[in-house]
């Protein structure tokens, strides 16, 4: 990705607080809007920042994908009526009884049992889209898991029912949920998109 | 709830893909000034009645302006009145009724302005769809693709294979919705998705995701719409008819994907076992809701009905505005608000019974829906649309719906032409609607009924 003719910003942690450098955001002229008359009916307010978002204990979830690791969380508490349900999307805390949930590599399930519960497929994306066109999103069953993940498909036509298997941006990471993606159960290392592998 | 609450009036601006040539504050004046003169007042003389304000706009960003509502209030010159802004996304302006609706069942305020607006046009369309796309998980959901239909359009294919079976007559079904909106749409001046279109034209239309396709989808729009809403004593003292409302409320997960599996809750005239067989009628049908069903649209029916009497709605109920974001979202809902059972939705269209008049016999439809044109064929300003709904229910239930649309003057006011096959769509006594407002992929959603006063229902569900 491109900064033309600024340079990002970047964000340390010092004592607990984080210390920006560099850019944030940059200024451009505004411009008159003009109706088929000539008439004005309004201007543009260009606007460009950046924001900076927190992880907190989710952290622990994105770091791991670019080392090959689906981390999940699991409520071990024995008096909640969600004792022992293992949730992905992680969650920090258990919905029900609110305790801290406990973490759960889920990598090897993910491999082995992941399976299409509903998927999509659109040539139509938003601003600050970063996924190749068209692009295919999964809804992936774990066995024992409660939840259902959805991620891109990047390689292959996904269909309900089809097995599928994790893929990690191992190189260059962005440390968002763009780093975990799913292709076909049989998939050949070759045919992955670049920057990402089945393992570590 | 403790005091009855009594809508009295509502009113609507224009509805368009873009206004340039108004501000959101014009576009909330227009509305106030219809529902003044709709009980034969002047803005000024509503004014005075109002005691507390609620003001719904889905996205601070679009409009580029935080206390948005702030700015209407003044413009509105309805200070130093106490005033705070909603946000439900899709349902947006359901909840901001329902807010104004707890001001007056409590007793705090006499007389409570709900007003919503949405403005979609100044930004770019790739860049509106970044925006409503942060209404999704910004960690889990945004990054892809940054496209909101793409999160609802996983749970549009899995109920296409469930319970559409990925039949041609299913996908017939569908188009049909579109076409009636549309075709409704075309009878109403606010609306600007009115469009003479055919079952083939929608199935020919350009694939979006599928199994939706451009007809399927609903629009985009800028406008404001809003009610007045009172006590019995200040209602009967503005007008002589106000309709009693009542507001239910639900709500789901914001990530379709952390959805936990329960057992299906019933509605007032469901039977404990009746969903026993329905996993063998429908294959893959085992989750509840799963991907398939809103239970927060379950949630808010269940207690809407419940708090009114009402027992069956297609029984009970005579007009219905629906949220269309999608025609297969809508006939998802018509299983969750128990229109029909889960797995028939499709039948409330292939009966006829969801048209004004039934096409198979000619006769009036059942429970007719979405007669405005929804939000394929009337407009989805998103803050605005749940206000809309109830105020186009509230014209069938005073008969007054041919004379807020059939008006000439209106017509060339909004620049717009009367078709020369203009129908009037009015519910021949009609004495009881319902309005669903919707979020996104079902993470809020409210139920508002309303009920002309000599047709009040008691709470056990008798007149
Ligand atoms: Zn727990």
């Amino acid at each position: 990705m491109s900064n033309e003719g600024y340079e990002p910003g970047k964000v340390k942690v010092k004592n607990n607080a984080y210390k920006f450098e560099g850019a944030f955001h940059h200024i451009e002229r505004n411009q008159p809007i003009l109706n088929e008359k000539g008439d004005l009916v309004g201007v543009t307010n260009p606007r460009n920042m950046t924001y900076v978002h927190t992880y907190g204990g989710e952290a622990v979830f994105f770091e791991n994908l670019s080392k090959g690791k689906i981390i999940a969380s699991r409520c071990d508490n024995k008096d909640c009526t969600a004792f022992g349900s293992i949730f992905m999307p992680f969650r920090i805390h258990c919905p029900d009884c609110l305790s801290r949930n406990t973490h759960v590599d889920i990598t090897d399930i993910a491999k082995t049992t992941s399976r299409v519960h509903t998927f999509m497929i659109t040539e139509r994306t938003g601003a600050f889209n970063t996924l190749p066109k068209p692009i295919k999103f999964v809804n992936v069953e774990f066995e024992g898991v409660v939840t259902i993940l959805m991620g891109p498909m990047l390689f292959g036509r996904p269909e309900i029912g089809m097995k599928v298997v994790p893929i990690f941006r191992t190189k260059d990471p962005t440390y968002t949920i763009l780093d975990l993606g799913w292709v076909p159960k049989g998939t050949k290392e070759s045919d992955l998109p670049e920057f990402y592998t089945f393992d570590a | 709830m403790s005091k009855p609450v009594y809508m009295v009036t509502g009113g609507m601006s224009k509805f368009g893909r873009a206004q340039p040539d108004k501000r959101t504050e014009e576009l909330c004046i227009d509305a106030l000034t219809e529902s003044a003169h709709f009980i034969d007042m002047s803005p000024a003389e509503l004014k005075k009645y109002i005691h507390t304000a609620y003001y719904g706009h889905f996205a601070d960003h679009f409009g580029d302006q935080l206390l948005g509502e702030s700015v209407i209030h003044d413009r509105l010159g309805l200070d130093p009145l106490g005033n705070i802004g909603v946000k439900t996304g899709g349902a947006t302006g359901g909840s901001t009724i329902w807010e104004a609706y707890k001001t007056v069942a409590s007793g705090y305020s006499d007389c409570t302005l709900a007003m919503g607006w949405e403005r979609m046009d100044e930004v770019p369309t790739d860049e509106g769809n970044h925006l409503i796309s942060s209404a999704a998980d910004k960690d889990w959901e945004t990054p892809l693709g940054h496209i909101y239909t793409g999160y609802y359009a996983v749970m549009a294919q899995r109920y296409w294979k469930v319970f559409g079976k990925e039949e041609d007559s299913f996908r017939r079904t569908m188009a049909e919705i579109a076409v009636k909106n549309r075709g409704y749409g075309r009878m109403n001046p606010h609306a600007h998705g009115g469009k003479d279109i055919s079952v083939e034209d929608v199935i020919n239309s350009p694939v979006v995701a599928y199994p939706l396709r451009a007809y399927d989808c609903c629009l985009m729009s800028v406008g404001a719409a809003c009610v007045l809403l009172a006590d019995e004593r200040t209602a009967y003292k503005m007008c002589d008819d106000p309709l009693r409302i009542d507001v239910g409320a639900g709500s789901h997960t914001l990530r379709v994907a952390c959805r936990r599996n329960m057992e299906i809750p019933l509605l007032p005239h469901e039977t404990k076992d009746q969903y026993n067989d329905l996993a063998d009628r429908f294959p893959g049908s085992e989750r509840y809701p799963g991907f398939s069903g809103f239970l927060a649209a379950r949630m808010a029916s269940y207690y809407a009905y419940n708090m009114t009497g009402i027992h069956d709605p297609t029984e009970d109920l005579d007009v219905v505005e629906l949220h269309d974001a999608f025609t297969i979202s809508d006939i998802q809902t018509y299983e969750d608000i128990g229109i029909r059972p889960y797995g028939d939705g499709r039948t409330y269209v292939e009966s006829g019974d969801c048209y004004h008049t039934n096409p198979h016999t000619g006769e009036p439809g059942k429970l007719p829906a979405n007669l405005s044109g929804g939000l394929i064929g009337n407009m989805h300003a998103v803050g605005a649309t749940g206000i809309m709904q109830v105020v186009e229910v509230g014209q069938h239930l005073w008969n007054r719906w041919r004379e807020m649309h059939a008006d000439e003057e209106k017509w060339a006011r909004f620049g717009r032409t009367k078709p020369k096959d203009w129908k009037d769509l009015q519910v021949k006594g009609a004495k009881r609607g319902l309005a669903i407002s919707h979020a996104g992929v079902g993470s809020h959603v409210t139920a508002t009924i309303l009920q002309h006063p000599d047709h009040v229902l008691d709470r056990r569900g008798s007149q």
